[in-house]
Order: structure tokens, then C-alpha cells, then sequence
């Protein structure tokens, strides 16, 4: 163990960390403001707004000596007996010196960046700048430059912390920023006929201190502190990201990453970033209708529970499409439903998508071809449930078929999908169905036949808990209402099974906790980097 | 003291200097080969530490002492670079030596290498020496084709490979990481330290960086002995335990208000005014001086009363100044208008800042551009606090930059302010008698701060 002394604290680390100050400091609950330093990328020590002092303790005397200037802590490795000092009269007066510098070209268009609120060098100017500004007063100038389809930059308000010069290089791996010319005429900029263009470009907004590069899908849609920010995890693919999903009033305005250093890091890609907009779509579906002798009539929700359920008791043999889109306590409710009403019911896992091919980036993070979040979770419950997983195709075929020695009679399908996910060949296959219920986000010819056609709710609106291609359990809450005329699967399920209240995915969770072995580290609530299932199927195969 | 005579200009007059002919006449590659006969490698660096040669790039670093720093039985490559980016206002030296005898620096550097155990060697040479380059290029040549260089040189069994590059003209490409960065392709932003150059350089592999006049000691020092080089200079000052000495011979360059600028080759110690009246005939046109720059603009000022400070690694310390730089005075006579003189220093400075550290990038065009608005006639007493806070405030000294040309940025402006702050005042008064009080931000020059 290493004793590190921040600001006269004692600070203990392990012996296998390897810290600087900025993160001792932070450890001891101190700030040390710092623009060009990321956890995630190289050290550069250019911004120079983490100067502080450094020395060392004599382990055996318990003299501190202390080196008469000032250092970068980002760039000063925090040792056994290794001595910081954050704040002191030079130090404040460098820190001054550099918030002064990063202002001189500065537009101070504030009140029109939407950085503004959770800018650094906004925050850190309050805190450490020049009362009055020293230097000639200029002229309002602010240029602005595409860097590629996503992003694009406010050249004037750049402070020079080349983070996303880094990320591109040493993250994405595809170099498209870089500094241009020398001196205080530097920029960023990309190659001519190069823009910014990969999967991950989204990054470097967020890795931006200031508000020069913009993300042009938020660009002037919301103030920032009008948000209020909930963990949630990407459902776009089977990688599973921790993100902060960021809503007023029931509208989601940007999903951003959220660190976790099992999953993502403090990453996130552009598909999972800008794949929320289909949760405000006009084409959602937000009414549960039926298909009655007298044609198409409006349900009323509370009425929706006995009807199906009368109607699925009386169709025979059931079975039921668990997309791999629910959460894992809504595949299992589902699974529970379906088979207190036929105890021999189909159990069929939804079509997978999949779209192209894995696709790794230089650092290792990873784009998975599975567009699902929950694969694993619905597979893990149907199979307790039947002890083998059917796939949607084997289920087609048993519509035809019959199964268990019956023609299938009633069919529960749950959706999600963001995309057309069945034809009218699919629908085709389920015209025998007497009793079909679909729920989905959008109309789709499935859901056109069915008897039952019910609006479903999209990932920011629901509860429950998925599990990535890790193997990685992650809980989350809902972050928005569903639209007026929605209800979430986990609620409908909840009142099918005959509970009473509102839906408690916890509740669900320890159960199914209990009552799966592949769940059993779920038991007792999830961390909010999530848990990890393996541990517990590792455990038992040893 | 006898009476010095010159050895690494020597040969700089004969006709083909420059060529492997004259240059073997003159005694050329005996002390290569007297080395690889009879020294060892540790032997001969050694030898080199004892005689107490500093480098002569600017920071006066201990010679032999850097190339120890090199990492004991490394698999190797060992990379030696000599650094050739000659670009501090007003040095040349390295630019007689390479393209006058060319040979002599190659020499100096096979002698390096074989001390470091260097594989291969580069030179850095600045785009804008493009004689020195086709004479070093024509030296390489020729050694490759008499032996001097590729495999077991002189049946020897050590063998070196070298290179030039030429920079594209920029000033921090002589920063020895900057000048790494630049010759990895890279864009020449200085390296943070550490690891150090001889622990990770070039290729993260051990490398050495030197100056061209420093290699040409080295082989100067191989050809006469430690005893000839340990005669020439000053000796270390016995009250300061850390001073290692100003040994040798130096090649000043002088330039500006004299009579005969030029390259001299002299004893380090001499003083700044014997060198601009016995070397330099004097003051032009029978003017007294003002203002001597004691070693390239980024070393700081000298006024005329300090003329007298010795030239050597400790003389211009004492008076304030950064140190000896590349040993080039610039002399400016009493004409000179010192906010001019400033301006210019602040304009190369905010043109040649790597603009990597926000001080020196932010800083070196704040002071260019209030040095626009004070030359303009505006100019306020306010700014020249505000330009020596900036003097101050950037450099490694006080730990605010990355590497230590951002030193070389402040010290004009600092020595400048402190030396000569009557100038400036007499100047903003004169030229902005209604606004020079104001303490107030006042409205940009428009333009200003361009460079």
C-alpha cells in the first residue's frame, strides 16, 4: 500500500494503481480543474490548468520537501510518500494565467453555445479566472466549420486540448482530426475531402471541454440545465452501454455514454447515440384496438387484461414470440402469463437481428452485428421455462405443423423493434391463428392481422434489466412516461398475472433471481456498472 | 595566456574545404582512426567527460555526462542525432562548420557515435542551409565510399549508418523531443519529460541529441587531448559546487551595429565588448552601443554597461540574462528604439510558439499584440505590467510550459522591461501623451497580434 498526501490528507492507494495527482486529488475530494487530461487517453500536460506542487515525504524523517515550481499533476505519478499541493498563491496565479489565456480569443458567446452549463471553461473561470478581462477587448468573431456529418465545430471557442485529436487516433483509430498551423493560429481541422466519419465520431462532443464541437443532431434543441440525466443502458446492440439517457419532459434530447469500466469505458457509438429519435416518432403506436366481428374498435386498457386473457383461454394450445428487445423481467412475466393459461405452451425467442459483422475499434471497443439488447436474458428464461430455446423460424413451422401434437391456436407477440422486422409472408403464416396479440412500437403486417393489437414502450420507458454479450446484467428505470395511450409490457404483464399495483421490475428480478440459476448474482439488487452472470456460471461448472 | 589560436575554423580558408582531399591533407580522420585502434567505447567517452566539453546547442549541457545517461548494455538501436535546426536569431556557426568542413562534423559525429555506441546517426538540418546540405550530402558519400562509414569502419568491427533530414523550417525543431517528434514524422510538438531522450527518444529507442559545434570539439578534443581543451577557457567557480567549467573554444557569432560581423572563433570567456572591438572592429559608424543580445535574442539583453560580462556558461547568468545561449551577439547601437526592438522579438516568438502549452501559445501573441498597440501609439503604462507578469509567468523555470523555448520566449520581454523600462515609458508617453493612464481593457488594435 502507497500513502499519498493531497493537501495535508493522507490518501492510501493500492499497489498496483498507477494514479496521478489529478485522481489522488479526487480520491481526497479535491478538484484539481485540468482541460487536456482524460482518463482514457494518453497524457499530453499541454492545457497546463492542472499545475500544481509536488514533493516527497523522507519515509524515515517525515520531512516534506517540496520542488520550488510547479508541475502538471496529470502528468506526476503519485508514489508511496509522493506530496501534493492543489492550491497555494502561485498556484492560483497560473491557473489564472491559463483560464486569462484560453479567454483572450475567446467569442464568449455563451448565451447562444450549447455547452453553456456544463462548460469547464465556463465552470473553471468562475473559479479560478481574472476578475476583469485584462487583455484588448475584440470584436465578436465565431467561425463555424463542418467536420463531418455528426459534428461540427466552433472554431473560436477551442482551447487547443487536443482531446479529440487523440480520440480519433488512439480510440477510434481512424485519425481524422488533427491541429492545423502553429501558435495561437491553430486549429482543428480535418484533410480536405476527409471529414470526420466513423462509427464512434459522437465522442468527441462529449470529450470536448468546451463548446467548440457541437453534436449537430442536439445542436440548439436543448439548454442543458433543463435536463435531467438517468442511467439507462444503449439498446442498440448486444454490446449493451451504460448511458445517460437526458430528458425534459418525457423527451429524450441526447443519450450520452456513461462510464463503466466493464462495458464501455466512457464510450459510445453513433448508432447507439443518435438511435433513440424512433421514441418520438409520429408513427408509434398508441391505442390497443381489437379485431371484433364488427370490425376494428378502440380497447380501453383497463378492460385490455380480461380480453385477452378470456380470449387466449379459450383459443387451446398457445404459444407466444419473446423478443429479445424486453427486459428480462418482462420476457419472464411474459413466459409466466403464457404458461399459466397452457402449461404446455410454445415458447419461441424473437427474430435476432443481425447486421453485418462485429466491428472493433483500435482500443478494443466493440460495434456488435447483434441489434438486440437482451439475446442472452430472454434465451436464459425461456429455456428455464422449456429447457430448450425455440427460434422464430422453428416456430413458424409449427404453426403449420402444430405442436405437441395440436394446431396452435392463440399466439403472444411481443415486438420492439425499431425497424420493419415482418412482411406480409410472416403474417401469412400466422392466418391460422384464431387468437393473435401483438404489441409493438410500429404498425407492422403481423401486427395488422392480429386480433389484439397492442402499442408497446420503447427502451427509455422501460423498467427492467438486460443482459449484453458479456454476460453483463445491467438494472435500469425508466427515464420517460410512454406516450399517453401506451402501456409498458412490464405494467400489462404485471396485471395478467394478477398483481396488484404498479409494476416492480425489483420485485420480479429477485424472483426470477431465486428461481434461475444463470440470475442467481442478481439476488439483492444491481450495482449500477451492472453484475456479471458469468462469475455465478463458473462457479458452478467447478 | 598564450596566444589562442583557432582550430575548429582552421581549415575553413582553404580552397575545397569542404572536400575529403583537403580535409584528409589537413590531418583529417587520424583521430578516428587513432580512436577505433586504440580506445574502447567507454574508453573513449570517458575521455570526453574528463575533458569537461558542454554541449554548444544553448543549454550548456555536460557533453559527456548526457551520453552516460544511456541505459548499460542496451540490445541497442542507440540513435544519435545531431541537431542542425540552427535557427536562434542571429547564430551561423553551425552553418560555417557544415558547409566549410563538412567533414570535420561528420568526423565529430562517427567519434560520438562510437562513444554512445550508436548504430545509426541523423542530421537535422534546417531546409534553409541548402549548401551545407549538398556539402554534408557529398561528405556522407565520400566516407561511405573510403570506409569511414557503413560496415566495420577501418576493419574496426563498429559500424554506423548515417542520415540527413531536413526540417521544414521551424524553430522548435531544435527543442531536442521536438526535433525527435520531426524526425519521426510527426508534428514537432515537444515531449514531456520524462522519460528522457537517452531513456526513450527516437523509435522509443535510447537516443543522444548534439549539437554540429559540439561534435566538432569532440573531434577536436580526440585530435589534441584533454589537456589542449582543459587550456582553453575558464575554469569551474570554486563557490559554486555546480558549475562544470566554460573549457574550450567557441565559435561567436556576431552580428547587428558592428563593422565586421561574422563568425570568430575564440576562447569562451572572453567579454562581449572585446569580441565586438577586436573581433568586430567596433560599433558601426563610430556610434556607442545600446544593447548587446549576449547569445541568440531568447538569451535576453545585455546593456552597455554590462558589455563586459565574460562569454562564457556562467558570464551572462550573473547579469540577468538566461545564459550563453548559441553564443551569437547581436549588437544594436544607440539608434535603436528598444520597443522596436522588442516587437520583433515578441513577433518571432508569437510566429515560432509550437502552440502546444497555453502560456506560451496565449502568451507569446498577447505580448506580440499589445507590442502592436504600443508601437501604434496607444500604448498604456498598464501594459508593460502586464508584459513583464507574462515575461515572468511562462517557462519551465517556472514550471508553466513543456519545454524550455517558451524560457527563451519570456526572457527578452523580462530583461527588456527591467533594463530599458525608461525607454518604453519615455515611448508610450511621447506617442499617447491623452492615453496613457488608462488601466481599463482598451479596444484591439485591429490586426494586431498577426504574425
Amino acid at each position: 500500500m502507497a500513502t499519498v498526501i493531497v493537501d495535508g490528507k493522507e490518501i492510501t492507494i493500492g499497489d498496483h494503481e498507477r494514479l496521478n495527482g489529478i485522481q489522488v486529488a479526487q480520491r481526497a475530494g479535491i478538484e484539481i480543474p485540468h482541460y487536456c487530461w482524460h482518463p482514457g487517453m494518453s497524457v499530453v500536460a499541454s492545457c497546463r490548468m492542472c499545475l500544481c506542487k509536488s514533493g516527497t515525504r523522507d519515509p524515515a524523517t517525515g520531512k516534506i520537501t517540496i520542488v520550488p515550481k510547479v508541475v502538471p499533476a496529470c502528468q506526476t505519478p503519485a508514489k508511496d510518500n509522493t506530496v501534493f499541493v492543489t492550491d497555494d498563491e502561485d498556484i492560483r496565479k497560473y491557473r489564472a494565467m491559463v483560464e486569462e489565456d484560453l479567454l483572450i480569443d475567446h467569442p464568449v458567446d455563451c448565451p447562444i453555445c450549447d455547452k453553456a452549463g456544463e462548460c469547464h471553461l465556463q465552470d473553471y473561470h468562475f473559479e479560478h479566472g481574472q476578475k476583469e478581462r485584462r487583455a484588448d477587448i475584440k470584436p465578436f468573431h465565431s467561425r463555424r466549420r463542418e467536420m463531418g456529418d455528426t459534428v461540427t465545430l466552433f472554431v473560436d471557442r477551442c482551447v487547443m486540448c487536443t482531446r479529440c485529436v487523440r480520440f480519433t487516433r488512439e480510440i477510434a483509430g481512424t485519425s481524422e482530426l488533427m491541429v492545423v498551423n502553429r501558435g495561437s493560429h491553430e486549429e482543428i481541422d480535418v484533410f480536405p475531402g476527409l471529414p470526420l466519419d466513423n462509427k464512434l465520431s459522437g465522442n468527441v462532443v462529449d470529450l470536448c471541454p468546451v463548446g467548440a464541437l457541437c453534436d449537430k443532431d442536439f445542436l440548439y434543441s436543448q439548454r442543458v440545465w433543463f435536463m435531467k440525466k438517468h442511467a439507462g443502458v444503449c439498446t442498440g446492440c448486444a454490446t449493451g452501454c451504460s448511458i445517460n439517457i437526458e430528458e425534459n419532459q418525457d423527451t429524450v434530447y441526447r443519450l450520452r455514454p456513461r462510464e463503466n469500466p466493464h462495458i464501455n469505458q466512457w464510450w459510445m457509438c453513433d448508432e447507439g447515440r443518435y438511435g433513440f429519435h424512433h421514441v418520438h416518432a409520429d408513427e408509434r403506436l398508441n391505442e390497443p384496438r381489437q379485431w371484433t366481428k364488427a370490425g376494428q374498435v378502440s380497447l380501453d386498457w383497463k378492460d385490455v387484461p380480461t380480453q385477452i386473457k378470456t380470449h387466449l383461454q379459450a383459443a387451446g394450445h398457445l404459444a407466444a414470440v419473446v423478443s429479445p428487445h424486453l427486459t428480462v423481467e418482462e420476457a419472464y412475466m411474459l413466459c409466466a402469463f403464457v404458461r399459466s393459461l397452457d402449461d404446455k405452451a410454445v415458447l419461441a425467442v424473437g427474430p435476432i437481428p443481425v447486421e453485418g459483422e462485429d466491428e472493433t475499434f483500435k482500443n478494443g471497443f466493440t460495434i456488435r452485428a447483434e441489434k438486440c439488447p437482451n439475446r442472452r436474458g430472454v434465451e436464459a428464461v425461456v429455456q428455464h421455462f422449456t429447457g430448450a430455446v425455440t427460434t422464430f423460424d422453428e416456430l413458424l413451422d409449427q404453426l403449420a405443423a402444430g405442436a405437441n401434437g395440436q394446431a396452435i391456436g392463440g399466439v403472444w407477440v411481443s415486438g420492439g423493434y425499431k425497424t420493419d422486422w415482418n412482411d406480409e409472408s410472416t403474417a401469412e403464416r400466422f392466418a391460422n391463428v384464431k387468437e393473435l396479440v401483438v404489441q409493438d412500437l410500429f404498425s407492422s403486417p403481423l401486427f395488422e392481422n392480429a386480433t389484439f393489437q397492442l402499442p408497446s414502450a420503447a427502451f427509455p420507458e422501460r423498467d427492467g434489466s438486460y443482459v449484453n454479450v458479456a454476460d453483463r446484467l445491467q438494472s435500469v428505470r425508466w427515464a420517460i412516461r410512454p406516450p399517453s395511450g401506451v402501456m409498458t409490457e412490464g405494467q400489462l404483464l404485471w396485471r395478467l398475472l394478477g398483481r396488484s399495483g404498479l409494476f416492480n421490475a425489483q420485485v420480479i428480478l429477485n424472483e426470477i433471481a431465486a428461481e434461475i440459476p444463470y440470475f442467481s448474482a442478481a439476488a439483492g439488487g444491481v450495482h449500477e456498472l451492472g453484475v456479471d452472470l458469468k462469475v455465478n456460471q463458473l462457479a458452478a461448472a467447478t | 595566456m598564450p596566444k589562442f589560436e583557432p582550430v575548429l575554423m582552421a581549415n575553413m580558408h582553404r580552397p575545397d574545404s569542404h572536400t575529403l582531399k583537403v580535409y584528409e591533407s589537413t590531418g583529417g580522420y587520424q583521430a578516428l582512426k587513432k580512436v577505433l585502434k586504440e580506445s574502447t567505447q567507454e574508453s573513449f567517452r570517458d575521455l570526453i567527460k574528463n575533458s569537461g566539453l558542454r554541449g554548444r546547442g544553448g543549454a550548456g549541457f555536460p557533453t559527456g555526462l548526457k551520453w552516460t545517461f544511456l541505459p548499460k548494455d542496451h540490445p541497442g538501436p542507440i540513435y544519435l542525432c545531431i541537431n542542425a535546426d540552427e535557427s536562434e536569431p542571429g547564430t551561423f556557426n553551425n552553418r560555417y562548420l557544415m558547409e566549410l568542413d563538412p567533414h570535420q562534423v561528420i568526423e565529430g559525429t562517427i567519434l560520438s557515435s562510437f562513444a554512445t555506441k550508436a548504430s545509426t546517426a541523423y542530421i537535422y538540418l534546417r531546409i534553409e542551409y541548402p549548401t551545407c546540405y549538398e556539402h554534408l550530402e557529398a561528405a556522407i558519400a565520400e566516407c561511405y565510399a573510403a570506409g569511414y562509414l557503413g560496415k566495420n569502419i577501418l576493419g574496426s568491427g563498429y559500424s554506423l549508418d548515417m542520415y540527413m533530414h531536413r526540417g521544414a523550417a521551424a524553430y522548435i525543431c531544435g527543442e531536442e523531443t521536438g526535433l525527435i517528434e520531426s524526425l519521426e514524422g510527426k508534428r514537432a510538438w515537444p515531449r514531456i519529460k520524462p522519460p528522457f531522450p537517452a531513456v526513450e527518444g527516437l523509435f522509443r529507442k535510447p537516443t543522444v541529441v548534439n549539437n554540429v559545434e559540439t561534435v566538432a570539439c569532440v573531434k577536436q578534443i580526440a585530435d589534441r587531448g584533454v589537456e589542449w581543451f582543459k587550456s582553453i577557457g575558464v575554469p569551474p567557480d570554486p563557490n559554486n559546487p555546480r558549475d562544470a567549467g566554460s573549457y574550450g573554444p567557441k565559435l561567436y557569432c556576431l552580428s547587428g551595429h558592428v563593422n565586421k560581423p561574422g563568425c570568430y572563433e575564440a576562447p569562451l570567456g572572453i567579454t562581449c565588448r572585446q569580441l565586438i572591438d577586436e573581433y568586430g572592429g567596433g560599433v558601426w559608424k563610430g556610434r556607442k552601443a545600446k544593447a548587446a543580445i549576449p547569445g541568440g535574442i531568447s538569451m535576453g539583453l545585455l546593456t552597455e554597461a554590462e558589455l563586459d560580462t565574460p562569454l562564457d556558461f556562467n558570464g551572462p547568468g550573473k547579469v540577468g540574462c538566461l545564459g550563453l545561449g548559441t553564443a551569437a551577439v547581436v549588437v544594436a547601437d544607440e539608434t535603436v528604439n528598444m520597443v522596436d526592438f522588442l516587437h520583433n522579438s515578441c513577433r518571432f516568438f508569437a510566429h515560432e510558439s509550437c502552440g502546444q502549452c497555453t502560456p506560451c501559445r496565449e502568451g507569446t501573441h498577447w505580448s506580440l499584440s499589445m507590442l502592436d498597440r504600443i508601437k501604434a501609439g496607444k500604448g498604456r503604462l498598464k501594459d508593460l505590467d502586464l508584459l513583464s507578469e507574462i515575461g515572468n509567468h511562462i517557462g519551465i523555470i517556472p514550471g508553466t510550459t513543456i519545454c524550455g523555448l517558451s524560457d527563451g520566449a519570456a526572457w527578452p520581454i523580462k530583461n527588456a522591461l527591467k533594463k530599458f523600462r525608461g525607454d518604453f515609458e519615455e515611448y508610450i508617453k511621447r506617442t499617447n501623451p491623452t492615453g496613457y493612464m488608462i488601466t481599463d481593457a482598451v479596444p484591439a488594435l485591429e490586426g494586431a497580434g498577426s504574425h
